[in-house]
């Protein structure tokens, strides 16, 4: 699928009736299309082509990169500096903010930043505790919650002004995003913490790792309950895991991943733990596309990224389009200049 | 103290009505508050309430208290001071992601909004910022002049 005005990059797209953001992820979803989004792990250096090599290895193959704020708290590039890299060829970053390490006023100033450099893709996340991180000795700030961040967001492009009701110039014309897991407790009260999100401006949902589709069917049922399905893009969280070893690992030391035992069963008994890891993954997106309200899926292979194009290939959510990236259409570039 | 947060959280229904009264009391003397003038009470009413609250919720002395609105479960006691919720953190055993021997302070809150009236609905509202000014004056007061009507 190429849109007609598809983007220069640098270029914003227009903003159709109802969207929010000049975006493609944004345009992909509320054209009612299967949505692939990942995740790029920001480098330890301070070499920009380390960005652009990570980036390279999901072409063709995803709607949007989420540039991530020192998950797991740990210290990496900023994702601001990650979105501007990106943004300066085109590609269509998600700008993760953490209320960890920002207070309001540098938080603000971040997302006119960001979308002044071509953000158009924001997700509010509360951040992990320092204590998991590399800093466990640094100062977690935590002035706003996730909530709070997204309401502070949607105030900023929506009334035009910062939270203290000083006016903009120019609002950031963002998709807001926030997270949810499914699968922590109190499980049956994570469809209401999804409608809070709501209200609060998310318009789009990344969730946790989803190993379990009873749990993650549960969910979505309580939130079509809640009437929250036509109001939110839910695109739900897989990842292909490495060996059984690795899933242990995961779900002792991940805050917030669980991962049912017939899923480290199935790896342990495969001669290949990693093929079948990326077998796994793809019978879950198969199933998870099955569940009404799943608009997409936001796939994180940390560690093995090189494995994203294989695992969305092989699954065949994309129905044969191509995301753009940024040589894709190099053919056809004269021919629109000319025009 | 754990052991008491759990005890508000189990007599949250309780406490929700004690709030009612205490609060009418404390709007009912404002006419007392305005002439003793409400910056001299500041002081000494939050002295009480930093003694009452804290035993019973580890009160973090916010200055804008959302007890109602948390199942009387303090949500400044989570790590990440989260007003709106649990994080994606929480353990399978409903324990706290920063600090694996606490139980989660929004597990607590929503077992208690349950046995709350206004409790259980309130909880579903979105809470703003915190206005970090507010840290360590008397929230009761604050309520007692803003259902009043009167200036500081």
């Amino acid at each position: 699928m190429i849109f007609e005005d598809e983007p220069v990059p640098g270029y914003p797209l227009p903003i159709l009736p109802g969207h929010t953001s000049p975006g493609r992820l944004e345009r992909v979803l509320r054209a009612g299309v299967f949505a692939v989004t990942t995740e790029l792990d920001p480098p330890d250096s301070a070499d920009p082509e380390e960005v652009y090599r990570r980036a390279r290895v999901f072409d063709g193959y995803v709607d949007g990169i989420n540039a991530t704020d020192g998950s797991g708290a740990n210290c990496h590039m900023s994702s601001l500096a990650v979105c501007a890299l990106l943004t300066k060829v085109g590609y269509a970053p998600v700008m993760q903010i953490s209320c960890r390490d920002k207070n309001r006023i540098a938080i603000q100033g971040d997302i006119l930043g960001g979308a002044a450099m071509g953000v158009c893709n924001i997700l509010c996340l509360s951040g992990d505790g320092v204590q998991c991180g590399d800093h466990p000795q640094a100062k977690p700030v935590f002035d706003l919650d996730s909530l709070s961040l997204l309401q502070v967001a949607r105030t900023l492009r929506d009334d035009k002004s910062f939270q203290s009701g000083r006016k903009l110039t120019w609002a950031p014309r963002v998709f807001l995003g926030a997270a949810e897991n499914p699968f922590a407790p109190p499980s049956e009260w994570r469809a209401a913490r999804l409608a809070k999100k709501v209200d609060a401006g998310a318009q789009f949902i990344q969730t946790q790792y989803c190993f379990d589709i009873p749990m993650m069917r549960d969910f979505m049922h309580r939130a079509g309950d809640l009437g929250l399905l036509e109001k939110v893009f839910v695109l739900a969280g897989v990842g292909p895991l490495k060996s059984a070893k690795s899933a242990q690992w995961m779900r002792t030391h991940v805050a917030g991943t669980h991962i049912p035992d017939s899923v480290i069963g199935r790896l342990q008994g495969a001669q290949d733990q990693a093929l079948e890891g990326r077998r796994l993954c793809i019978d879950l997106i198969h199933q998870l596309r099955e569940i009404p309200g799943i608009r997409g899926v936001h796939v994180m292979a940390y560690r093995q990224e090189e494995t994203v194009a294989e695992v969305i290939e092989r699954s065949g959510v994309l129905a044969g389009r191509r995301p753009w990236f940024p040589e894709r259409d190099q053919q056809q570039q004269p021919e629109r200049i000319s025009s | 103290m754990i052991a008491m947060r759990r005890w508000s959280v189990r007599h949250a229904r309780g406490l929700e009505t004690t709030y009612r009264i205490l609060e009418r009391v404390f709007v009912a003397l404002d006419p007392v508050w305005r002439r003793l003038g409400y910056r001299r009470v500041e002081a000494p009413v939050a002295a009480i309430e930093r003694a009452v609250k804290g035993l019973l919720f580890d009160c973090q002395m916010c200055g804008q208290c959302a007890l109602g609105a948390t199942g009387m479960s303090c949500s400044m006691n989570c790590p990440k001071n989260l007003r709106n919720g649990p994080c994606g953190g929480v353990r399978a055993n409903g324990n706290c992601e920063v600090h694996p021997d606490m139980p989660c302070v929004w597990v607590l809150a929503v077992e208690g909004s349950r046995r709350m009236r206004e409790g259980s609905v309130s909880i579903r509202l979105v809470q703003p910022p915190v206005d970090r000014r507010l840290q360590g004056r008397s929230s009761w007061l604050a309520v007692a002049r803003e259902r009043a009507g009167s200036t500081p």
